[in-house]
């Protein structure tokens, strides 16, 4: 009841620092959020639901698959095509020979590669400086952070192309890479959050031991905040990868355009006949990474977020 | 009662001091407000702590003050890019008032942002609820319901494009069994813009994920003690998981919002910049980028951006104001 009262930003003296929140998501982990588990009809009701659920969201994604491996008649019959009579993996070859798949390909990986590393390294510091490091003036001025969360991006869209241009940098990797430079406050904050959660007494241990902030920072801290540096590398990788209106305005040649913008070309240069089971199958190539790393890095893409205890 | 609240109570709250501090009791109080000279050590903390954090303090100033002060320069200018600005008063503003595009445009952005808003944040709690399921076979369920999330936008538009193709496609194909023949969505400016809320509604993986962490943190036993007193299933999802979640739904509510005011990728890619049929999915950015990068009217553009600026600002912090009683951060405020 007391607890009503109190202001949101303060903890009570007796809760040591974040552990429990941690403990607490592993003990309540799979659990239903009524902790309750079901039988009979009940349980079978609730599983038919969700499949039902699963399959209406992955039905886009087969049919992406499925018209990647058809014929243009197969995808005109009726009544639809499941699945192909003989799979047409030449629509892959011909979707990649009708455009520059390859350059823009590794366009894609080199702008992906660079804005992920970028990212960790900046949003690590930062993090640090806000959670590691008691300065004075400090929380007040992660309340700015906070404030620039939630800043609508079309603002900043032409005084950034006007400055670009000005630097000579559109149709250069520069302008999508170069701002992961200076961390951004939702990755920030993640890691701030997760960075708290490292033991003060470590920290100070260290400093007594006469080891610098430096050292500090990336021999101890870094490694100790893994899962929540993983979390940003792929959440920063998929939005790298999947980044449309960035290369729309800044890449106008194609021997720099990534992907996403590509594919977009690909569609426009076959106006009058666009083979839908070529462009079904250009996006499948550009989805398949993406699923990969979600399958290899499964578990901090579900958990990345609550990694920061977010609630 | 003050501890069990105190460790579930909301960690997306910004700085949460006494965790912060060595001293274990509220150094807020410790710490005296007619602050005396600071001492050498405080000193070189200060100085560590701006060192570590000067990339952001740059990025503030280059990416976020300068953006917004020449954004609001340039709308008070005629400039195309190329040659000076001139400099015209408000007349950007005058004209983004009477231009009916404009109307136009954000007429289609709030329909969008009515029916995608609401409709995201209701798909994104069922898909936690199911993502928090105690089944065996959970982890299956969260894949399969997350990986849609990750297909890019323009992808996605590719794949609805070929659905409500109306030679060939699902959808077509389904209300051809309805007795219409060869409906193209995309004809129609009302359903073009419900065919982008459907496909925008695949990606509520990501604000489901926020809702799930939200679920975990729930204590089990409040779920026990409604059991006891004898609350049903539904009683208990809108007395605890409802009120406990809000501070996820006020965050989710608040993005939602705002990248629902910045719609663009979706309408581009399926009208191949267009907006149409009929300007119907000329949504305010697909404008805003038209204004700037087809019309090389960067002034006028700029008028737009800041307006838009504006109005997501007010709309997050109403939002935000109005939410302040519907908001719980405390387990025993539930």
């Amino acid at each position: 009841m007391t607890a009503v009262l109190e202001p949101r930003t303060g903890t009570g003296p007796a809760t040591p620092p974040s552990r429990p929140s941690r403990t607490r998501a592993r003990r309540t982990s799979g659990r239903a959020p009524d902790g309750s588990t079901y039988g009979g009809w009940s349980a079978v009701l609730v599983r038919v639901v969700m499949i039902a659920l699963c399959l209406l969201f992955l039905l886009p994604l087969y049919w992406m698959v499925a018209s990647s491996l058809e014929t243009n008649e197969e995808m005109a019959t009726y009544p639809p095509t499941w699945w192909p009579a003989v799979p047409q993996l030449g629509n892959y070859v011909d979707a990649v020979n009708t455009f520059p798949f390859w350059t823009m390909f590794a366009n894609s990986v080199i702008i992906t590669i660079a804005t992920v590393v970028f990212s960790v390294v900046s949003n690590f510091l930062v993090a640090y400086g806000f959670a590691c490091v008691d300065w004075p003036g400090r929380d007040k001025l992660f309340y700015v952070v906070l404030g620039t969360l939630f800043l609508p991006f079309p603002v900043t869209l032409i005084p950034m192309f006007d400055l670009f241009a000005n630097l000579g940098w559109v149709n250069t990797y520069l302008p999508l890479i170069v701002p992961h430079l200076f961390a951004s406050a939702f990755y920030t904050f993640l890691l701030r959050q997760f960075l708290l959660q490292v033991p003060k007494d470590m920290l100070d241990a260290a400093r007594v031991d006469g080891a610098g902030e430096w050292r500090i920072a990336w021999r101890l801290v870094f490694p100790s905040a893994l899962p929540a540096i993983t979390a940003v590398a792929i959440f920063s990788a998929v939005a790298a990868w999947n980044d449309f209106l960035g290369p729309l305005v800044y890449l106008q040649d194609t021997n720099v355009q990534t992907l996403s913008v590509g594919l977009q070309y690909f569609r426009s240069t076959q106006t009058e006949d666009l083979q839908y089971n070529q462009l079904m199958a250009a996006s499948v190539l550009v989805v398949v990474p993406l699923v990969v790393l979600f399958f290899v890095f499964q578990r901090y893409f579900l958990r990345g977020i609550s990694l920061g205890g977010f609630k | 009662m003050t501890t069990q609240a105190a460790t579930t109570r909301d960690r997306t709250a910004p700085p949460r001091r006494a965790t912060d501090d060595v001293a274990p009791s509220s150094p807020s109080r410790t710490r005296r407000r007619p602050r005396p000279r600071m001492s050498t050590a405080e000193r070189r903390r200060l100085r560590t702590g701006l060192l570590f954090i000067s990339p952001w303090i740059v990025g503030v100033l280059a990416f976020v003050v300068y953006p917004l002060v020449y954004s609001f320069v340039i709308s008070l200018t005629r400039y195309s890019g190329m040659q000076t600005p001139s400099f015209v008063g408000f007349q950007n503003y005058v004209a983004a008032f009477t231009d009916p595009l404009v109307r136009t445009s954000t007429g289609n952005t709030l329909f969008y942002a009515g029916l995608a808003v609401p409709l995201g944040l209701v798909v994104a709690v069922v898909l936690a609820l199911c993502m928090n399921r105690n089944v065996r076979e959970v982890a299956v369920y969260r894949a399969a319901l997350y990986v849609p999330s990750l297909v890019p936008a323009f992808a996605l538009a590719f794949i609805f494009a070929v659905f409500v193709n109306p030679q060939f496609g699902l959808v077509s194909r389904l209300l051809a069994l309805t007795g219409r023949q060869n409906v193209d969505l995309l004809q129609d400016p009302t359903t073009a813009k419900i065919v982008i809320v459907t496909m925008a509604q695949l990606g509520a993986g990501n604000a489901a994920l926020i809702f799930l962490a939200g679920l975990r943190n729930i204590p089990t036993t409040l779920y026990e003690a409604a059991r006891v007193d004898g609350a049903g299933r539904w009683k208990q999802f809108t007395s605890i998981t409802l009120p406990l979640l809000s501070p996820a739904i006020l965050f989710n509510l608040i993005t939602g919002i705002s990248g629902a005011l910045q719609v663009f990728t979706e309408a581009y890619v399926l009208t191949n910049g267009k907006g149409d049929p009929d300007n119907g999915t000329l949504f305010y950015m697909l404008y805003l980028y038209k204004n700037a990068f087809s019309y090389a009217s960067l002034g006028y553009a700029s008028a737009l951006a800041v307006l838009l600026f504006l109005a997501g600002m007010i709309l997050s912090l109403v939002v935000y104001v109005a939410s302040r009683r519907l908001v719980h951060y405390d387990v025993a405020a539930g």
